[in-house]
């Protein structure tokens, strides 16, 4: 790679959602930003390599894009300026700051507002903050371009018509807006991690650096956050066991089994510190510090502390009673105080979680090593049935076979 | 800028004194804020009209344009900077009015 494009490519991670969200502020319009910074960056796709990369690539960018905006408008201008008055809606408004104030952070949350659906706020998320092209967002979540498109294209025409503000939301709406956007990095976390579909990699690492980047950069927005903080520690010490998550085989390799030498020492020791300074924080710690908490003893010494997980999981309990994390805490307890203990509280889910693989395998697996091999059997079966990631049903298809009375 | 609120309903006048109170308090404080622009309960889907006067003769039709479980049981026409502001004082008249609501932007004319 030459210089040139060494920097572009730094200044497309580093910069463009400074300048999307430079540039939305002063023009009031997502639309017009978005096609400014585009086009600022295609500008020195197109410059940096012949002229030299400039000593300061983010203010280039900044001031080619502005240039790029006014352009545009006066374009518009020219053919609809009606229409271009009606888009330029929430700049004109004066903004009561919100408690921190930086563009970026505006940006962030109203691409993650409540009130656009959870598929529009993931995609211009990934769009407006991420960079990321069109093309790669629909890749990223099997749908057409043209339907990614129109998706992003509907998002920030109802933000413009609706006026959803551009702005940090006030102090005591904070919590439960910063909550909807790391619900938002979550899913797009996840959807890496735990890929769905026949034809799809079992982890998808575009989906979860992208979901990381995007934690540290709100991690860098909101310092004092306990959630954001569970939020990256979580990320990373998940994503840092993902080289001994699937085998060479294709197959998904469970926890207490996978190798724990190929697991990435820097990020366990970055997640860990992020856990270290939440505890001595005091503060009651929030679902995702929790999450990161327990993954925090997966990744602490030769094996996980399984009394620890449980006493976490039943923290965890008292914040989100949802089945799922039911769930987790029962398989914690089957390591615990033995596979009978466990098998009474999955069974005792079923009426929430026959639908959901994760809950059949569980039980399999509780079945299997109480040597009942006919249910368990038949709950692999299920499970299989049920599993939508590659790898999992590769390691499941294995255990069945495993399980098989002879 | 200004929002249309439209109370969703599906029976028809089901509403109580209780919440008639509820309303007209919650309008107080609407006109209190600036931000009241106009609000109506509105009869049953049933006894609507649609009228056609494209052609030479206006062509009536009994009944509502659109056939739905769930209609609009009244409105408000409120004033408010932004969609927070909205959806944060509309919280407010979901519960005075029991019922959940729609709000929906009134296009902007420059």
């Amino acid at each position: 790679m030459t210089d040139a494009q060494e920097a572009l490519t730094r200044a497309h991670r580093e910069e463009w959602a400074r300048v999307v969200a430079v540039l939305a502020k002063r023009f009031g319009n997502l639309g017009t930003a978005e096609d400014a910074a585009a086009e600022a960056f295609a500008a020195a796709a197109e410059h940096w390599p012949a002229e030299g990369v400039p000593p300061n690539p983010g203010a280039w960018l900044t001031t080619t894009a502005n240039r790029k905006a006014i352009d545009q408008i006066r374009r518009e201008g020219k053919r609809d300026g009606k229409h271009q008055e009606a888009q330029r809606v929430y700049a004109a408004e004066p903004e009561p700051r919100g408690p921190i104030d930086d563009d970026r952070l505006r940006l962030v949350f109203t691409c993650c507002h409540p009130a656009l659906s959870v598929e529009a706020r993931v995609a211009l998320t990934l769009r407006m903050v991420g960079g990321l092209a069109v093309p790669e967002i629909a890749r990223a979540f099997l749908v057409q371009d043209t339907t990614m498109g129109a998706r992003i294209t509907r998002a920030k025409a109802k933000i413009a018509a609706a006026r959803i503000p551009y702005r940090v939301p006030a102090a005591e709406d904070l919590p439960r807006r910063v909550s909807g956007v790391l619900a938002v990095l979550y899913l797009i976390f996840n959807e890496g991690y735990f890929a769905s579909g026949p034809d799809t990699a079992p982890v998808r690492e575009e989906l979860t650096g992208e979901a990381i980047r995007l934690a540290r950069l709100l991690r860098e927005l909101l310092p004092d956050d306990g959630e954001v903080a569970g939020m990256l520690a979580l990320m990373l010490l998940t994503d840092a066991r993902r080289a001994a998550r699937v085998s060479s085989a294709g197959e998904l390799v469970p926890l207490p089994e996978q190798d724990r030498g190929l697991w990435n020492t820097a990020l366990i020791a970055e997640g860990h510190a992020l856990v270290r300074e939440r505890l001595a924080s005091g503060e009651a710690p929030g679902r995702y510090q929790l999450l990161a908490a327990i993954n925090a003893v997966h990744t602490d010494g030769d094996a996980s502390d399984w009394t620890q997980v449980v006493a976490l999981y039943d923290q965890l309990l008292r914040l989100d009673a949802s089945p799922i994390t039911r769930l987790n805490r029962a398989i914690a307890v089957g390591e615990r105080d033995g596979a009978e203990a466990g098998l009474a509280l999955v069974d005792a889910l079923e009426p929430d979680l026959a639908g959901y693989h994760a809950f059949h395998a569980a039980r399999a697996a509780l079945l299997q090593r109480l040597g009942w091999a006919t249910g368990a059997c038949e709950a692999y079966d299920e499970a299989i049935r049920l599993a939508e990631n590659t790898a999992e049903i590769a390691f499941l298809t294995r255990r069945r076979e495993q399980a098989r009375p002879d | 800028m200004q929002y249309l609120v439209n109370v969703i309903d599906s029976r028809a006048d089901s509403g109580t004194a209780e919440e008639a109170a509820a309303i007209d308090e919650f309008n107080d404080k609407l006109r209190e804020g600036g931000h009241w622009v106009f609000a109506a309960g509105l009869a049953h889907p049933s006894a609507s009209t649609v009228i056609d006067g494209r052609g030479d003769e206006p062509v009536l039709t009994d009944g509502p344009f659109v056939e739905t479980k769930e209609f609009a049981a009244g409105f408000w026409i409120i004033e408010a900077t932004d969609l927070d502001v909205a959806l944060a004082l509309m919280a407010e008249g979901s519960k005075a009015c029991n019922r959940r609501l729609e709000v929906r932007p009134v296009h902007t004319e420059a």
